[in-house]
């Protein structure tokens, strides 16, 4: 970690704490719970996507494996939540191993292929392993977390919670795309051959990276259950895969902060646009709830079109330009002579 | 001319005061989560439509006690994390004093956790029971979607009295048809019937014939198809395919006229426990309930140009329960539960007897043994 990165992962920290004091409606607060779990999986997705340059378009499903091991030990067994996201977690690392071993020694995208196919049997098992998951009936009453035996019961301390959680996470990636690995992979992503001869071990590489970001979307999905408190197999679909590989591309493939940006701007999007349909309402607009689609549709198109270096980079291009553009204006005024 | 001025101004000053004290008369918020859009948007839709119908008509009668009901309506598109926002979003950013919805018992049991910490009566218009049992701690839900175990009595009541003794279950494979076939299961013994086989079928399969073989060469006398997705009209064609002339029994997911047609002249004979709002036609003259379908469906027809359905019919009760309560106990949130608990209405599904006890209000009488006739819903006589 540089300098910049410090500044850059301090000053989202303060202000991602710092923005319960102007917002403190529970509603609010639980838009960004629910941002944070989509924050936490796309960040793992980017080391896998945007540093190894391999596809997952599975990941919901290892969300799905932290949320089931969450609500069946805790509803079941009597775990604590703590001990049962913790064997979620185990449990995404034993499935990765066993589906990133054979598909990453493989050259191409052979690990999409083998995670699509894996969504949907998870997804296929949540509906019809009915002893263990209750099917789509789903599980109830899971319980909440507790840290050091105070309850995480109301929007804003999970809101502390999770946050913390995902700056923690934030902190690890980041650190860990400076290192040595971090540059192992890029080159990787540049390309596998070259990377081969300077000593990269790829295979090695690939599976530890694909554990790592299956561990981040465990989390996710066991931090999901314990604030919904209950879970079916509605929310981890294979649309949901889809969604979390949308946020990275949108957000930006080659950065973490990309793909923070495009989480919350994706997990925001439905409410926003829920929003904007209750402005209109008031102005006397007819807004159907059909047309979010459209709208949805719109800014994706936009973003793919006109930043295709994704909304982050996008952004940082658009600076450079205004900044550039300053600077000639300034540079005309004042001829250098 | 001065006493014109002074007029105007007394006249100005009589309408700004009227409309202030209108003004202080506030409005009820009720919020309404509904899957407008999305995959079960055959739900939302007709609840959206009955809703605000409803509200329509009573702001024009001139509100509750001098008091406009306002909907706040959000669409959960089916999804439970949407659906949890928005029930989030009615209590905390709109403030209102009830829930009606979601449609889908998914979206409605994911809410569940959140309307009891705010203490908000919510009344979902889905079907699973565990939405509203155990009473003790589901105290601020309640339901208006007819007991898939009422609808098990019926079906069982109806083979018992025809000596039926061994059924053949064939059922979907989606959250409906494993409730189902739950209780179908469990409620055998009680009705001296014997279960001889047990199929499923998944919602994109297209031929049942193996399940079929299999259930007749178990001896079955009867069959119950329980699904709510449209591959459940394969399995009277099947049927027919092969001859079989046992009891077809359908469960309450098969009350659409689209599943008929798509059986085609198979469908004719076969069995279901309906709510009544399929077959109004054909709702002997005495019911109780009579009156308030023939009503809806004639209202809502007109209105919308489109058939009336009983999700529809749901989100009908959901709103009629909650502006009774609101008359009678105002819009204090824990005043109107404790009034919905005393209620007593006759709707689309049934008629409603809520108590501290039970938060359904409905028996197996919300049901009748409804059969089709040449490609309609008729009751069965």
């Amino acid at each position: 970690m540089q300098g910049k990165d410090y500044i850059g992962f301090s000053v989202f920290v303060i202000f991602m704490l710092a923005l319960p004091h102007w917002i403190s409606n529970d509603y609010y607060l639980g838009v960004l719970v629910f941002t944070a779990f989509n924050c936490m999986a796309c960040v793992g997705l980017c080391l896998l996507m945007g540093y190894a340059g391999q596809i997952s378009l599975g990941h919901g499903a290892f969300v799905a494996i932290g949320a089931y091991a969450a609500g069946i030990l805790t509803t079941h067994l009597g775990w604590s939540p703590w001990l049962a996201m913790g064997a979620g977690v185990l449990a995404a690392v034993f499935i990765a191993l066993v589906i990133g071993v054979p598909s990453l020694r493989l050259k191409g995208h052979y690990l999409a292929m083998a995670t699509l196919g894996f969504a949907s049997i998870v997804h296929i098992v949540s509906v019809a392993a009915i002893d263990i998951t209750n099917g789509p009936a789903g599980i109830i009453d899971i319980p909440r977390i507790k840290l050091f035996g105070f309850a995480l019961d109301s929007d804003i301390r999970y809101y502390y919670f999770v946050w913390i959680i995902f700056a923690v996470g934030l902190f690890f990636a980041i650190n860990l795309v400076k290192s040595r690995v971090g540059r192992g992979l890029r080159a990787i992503h540049g390309s596998e051959d070259a990377a081969s001869a300077v000593g990269v071990n790829i295979t090695r590489y690939k599976i530890q990276i694909f554990i790592l970001s299956a561990v981040y979307a465990a989390v996710s999905g066991s931090l999901y259950a314990y604030y919904v408190n209950y879970i079916d197999p509605g929310p981890f679909d294979i649309m949901y895969s889809v969604l979390l590989v949308t946020m990275v591309a949108v957000g930006g493939l080659h950065s973490l902060w990309g793909a923070v940006a495009g989480g919350i701007l994706l997990s925001l999007l439905p409410e926003l646009l829920s929003m904007a349909a209750d402005t209109f309402a008031g102005v006397g607009i007819a807004y159907k709830p059909d047309y979010d689609t459209i709208v949805y549709g719109g800014i994706l198109l936009f973003i793919m079109l006109f930043m295709p270096e994704g909304l982050f980079g996008g952004i940082s291009t658009l600076g450079s330009l205004v900044f550039k553009a300053i600077a000639r204006m300034a540079g005309r005024r004042y001829p250098s002579g | 001319m001065k006493r014109k001025v002074v007029l105007l101004i007394v006249t100005g000053l009589f309408i700004f005061t009227s409309i202030a004290a209108y003004a202080a008369e506030k409005s009820y918020k009720v919020g309404c989560i509904y899957a407008i859009t999305g995959k079960a948007s055959w739900l939302g839709e007709p609840e959206m439509n009955t809703v605000k119908m409803i509200a329509e008509k009573i702001n024009a009668a001139g509100g509750i006690n001098g008091h406009k009901l306002e909907l706040y309506i959000e669409d959960s598109q089916g999804q439970n994390t949407r659906a949890v926002n928005a029930a989030k979003k009615l209590i905390k950013k709109d403030k209102v004093c009830a829930i009606i919805g979601p449609s889908r018992s998914g979206t409605s049991l994911a809410c569940v956790p959140i309307v009891s910490a705010a203490k908000v009566p919510m009344i979902s218009c889905a079907a699973a029971e565990s939405i509203i049992t155990p009473v003790s701690e589901r105290k601020w839900i309640f339901k208006t979607a007819q007991n898939d175990s009422d609808a098990v009595r019926r079906i069982y009541e109806n083979m018992n009295e025809r000596g039926i003794k061994k059924v053949g279950l064939i059922t979907g494979t989606t959250g409906f048809g494993n409730a189902g076939r739950k209780q179908l299961k469990s409620m055998a013994g009680k009705y001296g019937l014997e279960i001889v086989a047990d199929e499923t079928y998944t919602p994109a399969d297209t031929d049942m014939t193996a399940q079929l073989v299999n259930i007749r060469n178990a001896g079955a006398q009867a069959i119950v198809n329980w699904s709510i997705v449209p591959a459940q009209s394969i399995v009277p064609k099947n049927m027919a395919q092969l001859k079989m002339n046992i009891q077809l029994y359908q469960s309450h997911g098969f009350g659409n006229i689209k599943y008929v047609k798509a059986a085609g002249k198979a469908a004719d004979g076969l069995i279901f426990p309906g709510g009544r709002l399929l077959a109004v036609d054909t709702v002997a003259e005495d019911n109780p309930q009579k009156k308030v379908l023939t009503a809806y469906k004639a209202e809502y027809e007109a209105r919308f140009k489109e058939p009336s359905s009983t999700f529809g019919g749901h989100a009908y009760d959901a709103i009629n329960i909650i502006v009774k309560a609101l008359k009678m106990a105002g819009d204090n949130p824990a005043a109107i539960r404790d009034a919905i608990e005393k209620i007593r209405f006759v709707g689309i599904s049934g008629s409603f007897k809520f108590s501290p006890t039970d938060h359904s209000g409905l028996d197996k009488s919300s049901f009748d043994m409804l059969t089709v006739k040449n490609g309609k819903f008729v009751v069965l006589k």
